[in-house]
């Protein structure tokens, strides 16, 4: 009798892409219910904008490439892609700014690169750099959470919105947009006022923004499944935060005045989801542990610097794109020590 | 004191990196206990069944042999003889197709049995008191029957029981890990001969006067530890410990099981010895007792045939040479929808083309497969998930070794350690993106090591070449030497004043002119150029005339 031959190992199938994406996909559910929460239906209506403008750029490109569609879109690393760049979006952002980010994270960023597995940059996070940089007035006009939404928009109002740019009869830009508590943090430290007279604002929560540490604790929750499903290694989430808390740490040792309490920096902006979501993508990011926790720790160093002395409020994307370009040249000096070699002082 | 080997660790156990915990599907070949397979007609049985030189043919085509004996003679170290495992009649000695993950075929020794099953009356004597025997003779039994490393790897095991007096052994370890799912011929072989095994063990032992000896069992055998331990505190040696360890894949591999046991890394490229251990597997010990105390030689073996393929999976005792067809059908047949027929476990066997292959010496498990439910989806590109990475016993990079095979960077590959890969499978097992890593990384050795032997050849030529110019160039030198000597004594004899030989010519003649002129005035003898004819005139002047043509 003849057999059809194979090599070793002999197993079924463990693990796939696919639920990996998915599981990513899953743990992003609370911080998205939040966000539509305290943010509105303009959440929804991007993430749908996104993820569809994203699977669509892939399907177009794999059919240039003349190469199987179906496998590549059924990965969920678009959708994933889509809904990341999503969430980093304002909620009330005109649809075509959405779909050239989207498009560009697709096609620029990841295809062109050679698709899944060889972007050297996280899609989402380029494609908001870009959009930031080009439309950065239209990228920081924010919602104001829903507690002090005095004007909350129906979804029917958000979609004539988003799509046609008309606001509804009686409300202009100027009446319900509002600054996001990082910007309006550093924007009045620049113009040389203390911590305690920015705090007077009704924007502030307990170490956060209203509304944004509720969001920022939803991904946590996300992130921490991530952990338990070993999805993701604690490596990078856990360095990046420390980093972070202990320069900001040092810094409001110096002078509480001028610097925010540690916990405002964790769990305002976009660091949770950075932590645990963006910066632990593992195609753009660093893959052996030591090498994870430089990674990690030089993002959380760049937020603090960027926030600080930078012109850009929130500073994960830099961040993160920043380290993306170093990842190789740390995975290459971070190997670690291998059976039976002896073990050298730099090892633990 | 400690009590011999209580089945309760006192021992503190280490652990290797990374590791697999997969459904071990162990007891399936465990339901029915072992049976001796059936002498088939005809026993094909592969000269080289080892790693190391082929033997030498001792039999030929029609020769009539008995079980025993010896069939083709080890003549290099690293060899070892095989024995024919009936009596019968050698009907063919040519190519035949053997297990290798080639498909490839090679020289077997095929023998029509006559159903006797008579031994050999001239196999050696037994040896009940091993201990007043000399390392050295033991080491020519175990050799003499034909006894390679049996966990599968086949190598000839005299030559790992011989470390030499530069490398001091102190503990046997000996592998009863089996840590690969589906196999379970270990298990029932302790089950059935836990003393025999012991008994092998002791000998070891006094061969490499050992100090202690570890048993690595994975947890997950309870009878066979049963059987070990009580086997052990029958015999209360005392320098015999029964470890229970973890069932963690790879566990059983070799560098594995003693980083386990003692928490001791064997260097990159040494070997246990390097580090006073030595390991062997059950089965290879169960031979060596066989060999010693009975002098019989390795002809048969304990194999698993299992797996969800096999109608009736089970243990069986077969002789060297039986095909694995014959196998099947004694265990059952096939069930339906059957995939692939693999020689060894899941993790790291290989898929055999066909079922008319002999078992021989390294033959430990024949697994036969059903198809999945849902089909194998494709390779698709790397994440850099590292989830190989974290897997991988041997704290490799798997990830950066794909990706440099994969672009054939033989030197990255080398950085990247690609040498200490064992091949153990975790990291494909676990790869989201189904890549056949283990492929890759085979492939890149096989490219280095054609590589290597294209650099020693072009070595070899290139040496031979320079050699041969550096000949010529020698060869060249002298000749111009003696020419330039004789050159020089020429050149001497001139620049001195007179040359003997000429001077004495010089003289004759003169003399002679001298004696002519005299003669002639005296006019005793007249010129010969007097009394000449008109027509001799003539030539004689047409002579001078030319004379002088030439030297004007």
């Amino acid at each position: 009798m003849k057999f059809a031959t194979s090599s070793s190992p002999h197993t079924l199938e463990s693990n796939s892409v696919q639920k990996v994406m998915l599981e990513v996909l899953l743990a992003l559910v609370p911080g998205i219910i939040a966000m539509t929460w305290y943010f509105g239906w303009g959440i929804l209506v991007n993430i749908a904008i996104s993820v569809a403008v994203a699977v669509a750029s892939e399907a177009v490109v794999m059919k240039l490439r003349k190469r199987p569609i179906m496998p590549v879109i059924s990965d969920f690393s678009a959708v994933l892609t889509g809904v990341l760049l999503a969430l980093a979006l304002p909620p009330l952002l005109p649809w075509w700014i959405t779909v050239i980010g989207a498009a560009f994270a697709i096609i620029m960023v990841k295809q062109l690169y050679g698709g899944i597995g060889y972007n050297p940059f996280n899609p989402a996070m380029a494609a908001y750099a870009l959009l930031l940089i080009s439309w950065p007035t239209h990228m920081t006009s924010w919602l104001p959470p829903s507690m002090l939404n005095s004007t909350p928009l129906d979804f029917g109002q958000v979609i004539g919105v988003i799509f046609t740019g008309v606001m509804p009869a009686g409300l202009s830009w100027d009446t319900i947009s509002s600054a996001t508590p990082l910007d309006e943090m550093f924007t009045r430290l620049d113009m040389n006022q203390m911590i305690d007279e920015i705090r007077q604002s009704p924007l502030w929560g307990d170490f956060g923004g209203k509304g944004w540490e509720w969001v920022n604790n939803w991904y946590l929750l996300g992130g921490l499944y991530l952990l338990f499903r070993k999805i993701i290694s604690w490596h990078i989430p856990v360095s990046i935060i420390a980093s972070l808390l202990v320069l900001s740490g040092l810094a409001y040792m110096i002078d509480p005045a001028v610097h925010p309490f540690p916990a405002f920096h964790i769990f305002t902006g976009g660091v949770m989801l950075g932590a645990f979501f963006i910066a632990t993508d593992p195609v753009s990011a660093c893959t052996t542990k030591r090498g994870q926790l430089i990674f990690g720790a030089s993002i959380g160093t760049l937020i603090f610097v960027i926030r600080n002395w930078g012109g850009y409020p929130d500073a994960v994307a830099f961040a993160v794109l920043l380290m993306n370009m170093a990842a190789p040249t740390i995975d290459y000096y971070s190997k670690p020590r291998v059976f039976g070699e002896a073990r050298d002082a730099s090892d633990d | 004191m400690h009590v011999a080997g209580s089945s309760s660790n006192r021992r503190k156990l280490w652990q290797f990196h990374g590791g697999l915990h997969l459904p071990d599907h162990k007891s399936m070949s465990m339901q029915r206990p072992p049976f001796e397979a059936a002498l088939d007609d005809l026993l094909v049985i592969p000269l080289q069944q080892h790693i190391g030189e082929a033997p030498e043919i001792l039999v030929k085509e029609g020769d009539r042999v008995l079980k025993g004996q010896v069939l083709a003679q080890a003549n290099a170290y690293v060899s070892a003889p095989i024995h024919a495992s009936s009596s019968g009649t050698v009907v063919a000695i040519d190519e035949q197709p053997v297990p290798h993950p080639s498909g490839l075929s090679a020289t077997c020794i095929t023998l029509q049995t006559d159903g006797q099953d008579k031994w050999d009356d001239n196999l050696p004597q037994t040896i009940n008191d091993y201990k007043s025997h000399s390392a050295n003779e033991l080491l020519e039994r175990i050799h003499w029957a034909g006894i390679v490393g049996l966990g599968g790897a086949t190598f000839p095991s005299r030559v790992k029981l011989n470390p030499g007096p530069h490398k001091p052994i102190d503990t046997l370890i000996v592998n009863a890990a089996e840590c690969e799912p589906y196999i379970s011929c270990d298990d029932a072989l302790i089950q059935q001969h836990a003393k025999e095994i012991l008994r092998g063990i002791n000998i070891v032992m006094h061969i490499l006067s050992a100090r202690l000896c570890l048993i690595g069992i994975e947890d997950n055998k309870p009878d066979a530890i049963a059987a070990m331990q009580s086997a052990i505190s029958e015999h209360e040696t005392g320098n015999v410990e029964l470890i229970v360890i973890p069932t963690v894949y790879p566990s059983g591999g070799e560098k594995q099981l003693i980083k386990i046991l003692t928490g001791k890394e064997v260097p990159g490229n040494g070997l246990p010895a390097d580090i006073g251990i030595v390991c062997h597997n059950v089965a290879t010990l169960y031979a060596v007792d066989n060999a010693v105390m009975k002098g019989q030689p390795l002809i048969s073996r304990m194999v698993t045939i299992t797996g969800e393929g096999i109608a009736k999976p089970q243990n069986m005792i077969v002789r060297n040479g039986t095909l694995i067809s014959s196998l099947v059908e004694q265990a059952g047949g096939y069930n339906d929808n059957i995939d692939e027929l693999i020689l060894g476990g899941p993790m790291m066997g290989y898929a055999l083309n066909s079922d008319k292959l002999p078992v021989s010496k390294g033959t430990n498990c024949i697994l036969v497969t059903q198809k999945a439910e849902s089909p194998q989806s494709p390779a698709a590109p790397c994440i850099r998930c590292g989830k190989c990475a974290e897997v991988c016993p041997a704290l490799l990079l798997p990830q950066q070794l794909y990706w440099y095979a994969r672009a054939r960077d033989l030197d990255k590959v080398q950085d990247f350690n690609l040498f200490d890969c064992i091949e153990c499978g975790c990291c494909a097992h676990v790869c989201p993106s189904h890549i056949p890593l283990v492929q890759y990384y085979r492939f890149a050795k096989t490219e280095v090591w054609a590589r290597e032997e294209e650099k020693r050849k072009s070595d070899i030529a290139r040496q031979r070449h320079e050699f041969r110019d550096a000949r010529l160039a020698r060869i060249k030198a002298e000749k111009q030497a003696k020419l330039r000597k004789k050159k020089e004594v020429l050149d001497k004899k001139k620049v001195g004043d007179v040359d003997p030989k000429k001077a004495a010519i010089e003289a004759a003649m003169k003399r002679a002119a001298e004696k002519k002129k005299k003669l002639q005035v005296e006019g005793k003898i007249p010129a010969n150029t007097e009394n000449l004819t008109a027509a001799q005139q003539r030539q004689v002047d047409e002579a001078d005339k030319r004379r002088e043509n030439t030297e004007s």
